[in-house]
């Protein structure tokens, strides 16, 4: 059984529900819709320690908040890295934002990748699309300690190769020895040489022990199960895949209700879960 | 926030004593809250005198019906319970949760000097003393603590009112919620109303009711008054026409999410959101961020939200629970069933306000029995519901 707790208590704040301004050191500009920002407390020397897979409460200035998970490097909590999409108002907002301009931060909440749990498997990530943002601390985490696992595997699919998040970090990766990555696209145009279909195509394939393996699955709630499926069909075990999931949230700690999945709240009790705690439910309609 | 069991001795005090009672509260500081006459309902909102009381009204409930008529007495709690619920005090409907202002180019969160007075209920019915045990367990007994909630609750004093009468939409009994108060009260009151006398037989639960008590004109009950608060919420209980069949019925309903039942309902529901303004333990918010005209100043409002909007499911792309059957759904499984696995108990006390107060009358009793059977012999309700899209 896995363990997704994250190995650092959330530091809890006087008011879980009061932002702190965090000023904006850097803004890069991933893909026609998606940037990365990375910032740092403006009053405080506050070392940003969290879990990967945790996140965020982002807030613009009187615009609103959302939740976004952490996508930077663990190891380096000097400086705190978000990765989104543009998507709405927010999202809009924060893609305005430029160096030494300020937004609120309220973290970290939730549960984390089992990272720990993964110490001498073969650990394989499987991400579709903006999905790879919450699974990058992860594979910072194991190449600071990469002798601490069996196999790396990240199996990614994006809807077409302009989608490509962290590109040259993922041409990067994949030119060492010890990672394997595999892209796939939705669509591919004529400069594309690589695989076209879905993720879960790559997974019978891909080089790695089932009975030995931690997979951590996030992307679109419809990837992500019929992933588990076929991991299943690989043969890993339930309890050795984790998700991630996303649902509206308000709070993030556990009281306006918004992020309910059947009895869980994704806020607190996830995002990241197991697949035996969500299977039952991934399989219904509008949960 | 203990539930204390009251002692043994019970004592009387005269209804023509009982502005006292509200005098030596606002004597110790307490905005005092209880039942009151407006807009054709009972209302529960500030009082000083015992003539804000609905004195000789009563209520009449049923399925998407309220109406209030007169008493032949001139009892002070001759009602059944009031349409909105105490949760609007201690969970407001509207809270500013910060204020921030720009400055040096950053933002700074400005103090809030508000501190929330002491208040006490007066006339807290048993399934409310239940919702409010429950709300509890959501907003102060979980890993984090709502602060508002926490300040109006710990300086909470209430005084129970036994149930007389049950109303058309009461069902307590089928979740032992009442009608008699057992716990959480600092006093519970029984009105007692036969020939010439109008009295109120009172129960202590805390050190602190204990303390209120003596500063009243009180004097101990005999064997037979002692005996009234169990004989009165006994006929109250007795009146209770409405059922709940709770048996399995976490696992019924983790069972029978594809149930046609929900089909049905869907035709019939207004997603109005009314059974979820109403209900005693409904706790989900949302939060507006705003600015002045300026843009220098921001605040965070929170409100209570429903999980029968399209909003609150919205996420990039759209909303989630986009059919109005999965939005009742949604409620209906948290309040019977996900309530027992998040907070150990179901999310329901039997109040019966979501059946009053829905406008096309749906009754969560009605429709819980109807998915049993429904389950229990599924192709011949089949048949009905091709019959209704047809």
């Amino acid at each position: 059984m896995i363990n997704l707790t994250p190995q650092l208590t959330t530091q809890q704040l006087t008011d879980p529900m009061q932002p702190e301004p965090f000023r904006v050191k850097r803004v890069m500009k991933e893909s026609y819709d998606t940037f990365t920002l990375e910032m740092e407390p403006v009053n405080s020397e506050r070392l940003f320690t969290f879990a990967p897979g945790q996140f965020n409460m982002l807030y613009i200035f009187g615009v609103g908040e959302i939740p976004i998970s952490i996508s930077g490097d663990p190891n380096q909590p000097a400086m705190l890295v978000h990765t989104t999409r543009i998507v709405g108002a927010v999202t809009k907002a924060m893609s305005k934002l430029k160096a030494g301009d300020v937004l609120g931060v309220r973290g970290p909440f939730g549960t984390g990748w089992p990272v720990s749990s993964a110490k001498g498997c073969d650990v394989v990530l499987v991400a579709g699309g903006i999905g790879l943002a919450p699974l990058r601390p992860v594979l910072y985490q194991m190449l600071a300690h990469r002798d601490r696992y069996g196999k790396v595997v990240l199996l990614y699919g994006c809807r077409s190769p302009e989608d490509i998040l962290f590109r040259k970090e993922l041409e990067k990766w994949r030119a060492r020895f010890d990672l394997e990555i595999f892209v796939t696209v939705d669509y591919g145009d004529s400069d594309w040489h690589g695989n076209v279909g879905v993720v879960t195509k790559l997974i019978p394939k891909a080089p790695f022990d089932a009975l030995n393996a931690v997979t951590m699955v996030c992307g679109p709630e419809v990837m992500m199960r019929f992933t588990a499926i076929e991991l299943q069909k690989r043969g890993v075990q339930g309890e050795a895949i984790a998700l991630s999931m996303e649902r509206n949230m308000k709070c993030a700690i556990g009281l306006c209700g918004h992020c309910q999945f059947g009895p869980t709240f994704i806020c607190k009790d996830g995002p990241v879960f197991t697949y035996p705690q969500l299977q039952s439910w991934l399989a219904q309609w509008e949960v | 926030m203990t539930l204390n069991t009251s002692s043994s001795t019970k004592y009387v005090l005269e209804s023509t004593d009982f502005q006292q009672l509200i005098d030596v509260l606002v004597g110790i500081g307490y905005r005092v809250i209880g039942p009151t006459l407006d807009h054709n309902a009972v209302i529960y909102d500030d009082i000083t005198a015992v003539t804000d009381l609905p004195i000789g009204w009563t209520d009449e409930q049923d399925a998407a019906t309220y109406r209030l008529s007169r008493r032949s007495d001139e009892a002070f709690f001759g009602y059944v319970i009031a349409p909105q619920s105490w949760k609007k005090f201690l969970y407001p409907s509207q809270v500013r949760l910060w204020q921030a202002a720009l400055s040096n180019g950053s933002f700074e969160i400005l103090p809030d000097p508000e501190k929330p007075e002491p208040m006490a209920f007066i006339g807290v019915r048993s399934c409310e003393l239940h919702a409010i045990a429950i709300q509890d367990r959501v907003f102060i007994e979980g890993e984090y603590v709502d602060p508002t909630y926490h300040a109006h609750r710990e300086n909470l004093f209430i005084v129970a009112v036994n149930c007389g009468q049950a109303g058309g939409t009461c069902f307590c009994t089928s979740v032992n919620t009442g009608p008699k108060v057992e716990a959480g009260y600092d006093l519970a009151l029984t009105e007692v109303i036969d020939h010439e006398t109008h009295y109120f037989v009172v129960e202590v639960g805390t050190e602190r009711g204990q303390h209120v008590l003596e500063q009243l004109p009180v004097r101990t009950a005999d064997k037979r008054e002692a005996k009234l608060p169990k004989t009165i919420t006994d006929q109250a209980a007795h009146q209770i026409k409405r059922h709940l069949n709770t048996d399995g019925i976490k696992e019924l309903l983790y069972t029978n999410s594809e149930n046609p039942r929900w089909d049905e309902i869907a035709t019939r529901c207004l997603t109005c959101a009314n059974c979820t303004m109403v209900c005693p333990t409904c706790f989900c918010t949302t939060v507006e961020d705003v600015t002045d005209l300026t843009g220098r100043q921001a605040e965070r409002i929170r409100k209570w939200d429903s999980c029968f909007t399209m909003d609150f499911s919205y996420i990039h792309g759209g909303s989630v629970r986009y059919t109005s059957k999965s939005r009742y759904r949604q409620w209906m499984t948290h309040k019977l069933a996900t309530w027992i696995d998040q907070f150990g108990t179901l999310g329901c006390v039997g109040c019966g306000r979501c059946i009053t107060w829905c406008p096309v009358g749906i009754d969560i009793t009605a429709e819980l029995e109807a998915i049993r059977q429904t389950k229990a012999k599924g192709e011949t309700i089949k048949e009905g519901s091709d019959e209704n899209t047809g």
